[in-house]
């Protein structure tokens, strides 16, 4: 429709029969452009009127759409005596055909769309649990055939497609340093200057070194890491094999002979598990490099005494500790990721939900992995 | 008829959850034939393609290419018969992280030992086979959807498949393109004398390309009609058959509506 145009008033005619009814006659268009303020206006011009009878007159109307169809409905419905005191004249063919194709005469009996009536409580419950057993099956096969394509991968290391590791190495390691770097350092600042509060009212403040140091090796260096990482890769690897599944490429892999666990997961999962190890050891550093700073300028200590304090804290244990469970935080990551990835059905709204659960569930299972690990460590170590 | 029966489906039924949407399906695709699987949407064209190619399992019967069977769960055999097997999709699925080369280049670098440059030989010659000499370099995203679809083929038949499946080759493609395409799907048929498996609802493609046709409906849940479709459309006594191929549609819709 040209909207340029202004929309063609209509005008009414009306004129009462000896018989009591009412004859309206309307010139000009009725359609979507001026239906609601025709609608208005013959409310009014009508309320004057007893309607027992209507009769509508379209000799002078050019053009009617299903907006038009819509202000006779409303017109009808104003008649007292919808049944037999209401009538359309002289209307063209094609108006003709176009009130029996949208079914006028009987269009009030169907006024409302109908919502889809959710089902009742204990049904949703039964599907949901229906859906989370299929998930949880899902997802075991998916670690199964992880392991069968890594245990191939070890039996022939060629298979293994390096290119994109690398590529993924890069993008996991190398694009997320800088990230991984600040939040650390701040981090470490924060702790150091919290800290630094409490600990300066007994005079410890070298305690500060050690406080920075093993909380960030052991917990919160790892931990930080993993998040940022679920929420820059996890994220990503979703939304890549997600995007590939809609767009039948994970089909097309199949078809063409790949394993698509061994092609699109098994590289980035090896990324992962190399890159945020390494990613962690940073985040140690950069860290203590935070602590250091407000040591340095905040408690008059001297770079040398809050690094010599730093390393008596540190045993290599601790540092392992941390970098190990930075690399199980990867393997996670992937695994998440990559798993919502090839959950997704339909459309694009589908990669949303993945790429979101992905990262939601890996911050999770982060954290829960973490709590497990502090147990083990405590009863075993 | 003579010739060797390359594709075996037996009394297949397959579907989606609690819907079944083919049932009680047996034909057979013959060796070197252009075979046209058709039907309206939604009557289970691409689910039986994805059948046959092993994509999803079908509740039961028997699949058979080129004398093995189809299974989900025996992958050595999979293996084997995908071997033998090009699908073109129907967004040609390329892999948008590599170039066209690199596309085409996949299958060819994993199942032999050629060297580098035999490869690229071998690459350019593909695309050279569908008229996309000097693309070799361009992204995916960089083409139209046609040079998409001819360079979704060129990787189909990568490895010389005896069978190449097409899932909708006219889909959003223009009349010219899409005329392109056939006369490519007839001259590598002629040429290799590759078995040809195309599923498609386009009408001038069918009279066009198709030498045997199976047709699909939502209600049978199966095949309502075998065979030649000049035939079918001059012969047949099915109602559906005939509204298909003359266009008609199947309830008084609005004009503008138009068939689907």
């Amino acid at each position: 429709m040209d909207t340029s145009e202004a929309p063609n008033p209509s005008r009414y005619e009306i004129s009462e029969n000896p018989e009591g009814g009412i004859t309206l006659n309307v010139h000009g268009n009725m359609d979507a452009a001026n239906a609601s303020q025709m609608i208005d206006e013959l409310t009014d011009l009508l309320s004057d009127y007893s309607l027992s009878s209507l009769t509508v007159d379209l000799e002078k109307v050019d053009h009617l759409d299903d907006f038009g169809t819509l202000v006779l409905a409303h017109l009808r419905k104003m008649v007292t005596n919808a049944k037999d005191g209401f009538y359309v004249i002289n209307s063209s063919d094609k108006i003709k055909e176009l009130l029996s194709i949208l079914h006028f005469d009987s269009l009030d009996e169907k006024r409302s769309i109908e919502k889809k009536r959710s089902s009742n409580l204990f049904i949703r419950i039964g599907e949901a649990t229906l859906r989370h057993i299929s998930d949880l099956k899902y997802a075991i096969s998916f670690i199964g055939s992880i392991i069968l394509s890594l245990a191939h991968i070890c039996l022939h290391p060629k298979s293994l497609r390096s290119e994109d590791t690398i590529r993924y190495m890069q993008r996991v390691g190398v694009d997320g340093l800088p990230i991984v770097a600040l939040i650390s350092f701040l981090m470490g600042l924060i702790m150091a200057f919290m800290s630094s509060v409490q600990l300066e009212q007994f005079g410890a403040n070298i305690y500060v070194a050690s406080l920075v140091s093993l909380a960030m090796t052991r917990e919160l260096g790892p931990i930080m890491t993993a998040i940022i990482v679920a929420g820059r890769s996890g994220s990503a690897f979703a939304a890549e094999i997600g995007t590939m599944k809609i767009s039948e490429e994970v089909d097309a892999l199949f078809t063409m002979g790949f394993n698509p666990v061994m092609f699109l997961v098994v590289p980035k999962l090896v990324a992962a598990a190399v890159m945020v190890p390494i990613l962690t050891l940073f985040s140690d550093l950069f860290a203590i490099m935070g602590g250091l700073l407000v040591g340095v300028f905040m408690l008059d200590l001297t770079a040398g005494a809050y690094m010599a304090q730093t390393i008596k804290t540190l045993e290599l244990f601790d540092v392992f500790w941390g970098v190990l469970k930075g690399g199980i935080f990867g393997v996670l990551i992937t695994w998440i990721g990559c798993f919502r990835g090839f959950q997704v059905r339909g459309g694009a709204a589908s990669v949303g939900q993945a790429t979101t659960s992905a990262v939601v569930s890996s911050i999770f299972l982060i954290i829960l992995c973490d709590s497990v690990f502090s147990v083990i460590l405590r009863y075993w170590g | 008829m003579g010739r060797k029966a390359i594709i075996r489906v037996k009394d297949l039924r397959a579907g989606y959850g609690e819907d079944i949407i083919l049932d009680h399906v047996s034909f057979n695709v013959y060796e070197g034939e252009v075979f046209v699987i058709l039907g309206g949407s939604g009557c289970g064209k691409s689910t039986l393609l994805k059948a046959i190619i092993g994509l999803i399992e079908p509740r039961s019967g028997k699949i058979t290419i080129d004398g093995d069977e189809v299974s989900v769960d025996d992958e050595m055999t999979l293996q084997k018969i995908l071997r033998k097997v090009g699908v073109l999709y129907q967004g040609a699925a390329l892999f948008g992280s590599m170039t066209i080369a690199e596309n085409v280049a996949l299958p060819i670098r994993e199942y032999t030992s050629l060297p580098k440059e035999s490869v690229d030989v071998l690459v350019k010659m593909k695309l050279g086979l569908v008229n996309l000499g000097g693309y070799e370099n361009h992204l995916p995203s960089e083409l139209s959807g046609g040079m998409k679809k001819r360079a979704g083929l060129a990787r189909a038949m990568a490895l010389n498949p005896k069978i190449l499946f097409f899932d909708e080759p006219s889909a959003g493609l223009d009349p010219v393109t899409s005329a392109e395409l056939d006369d490519l799907i007839l001259y590598l048929n002629r040429s290799l004398g590759t078995t040809m498996v195309i599923v498609t609802h386009e009408l001038q493609s069918i009279f066009a390309v198709a030498q045997r046709i199976i047709m699909l409906d939502k209600r049978a849940k199966g095949i309502i009609a075998e065979g030649n479709p000049k035939y079918l459309r001059d012969h047949s006594q099915n109602q559906f058959v005939k509204q298909f191929f003359d266009r008609q549609a199947g309830v008084k819709s609005v004009d503008s509506r138009g068939p689907q």
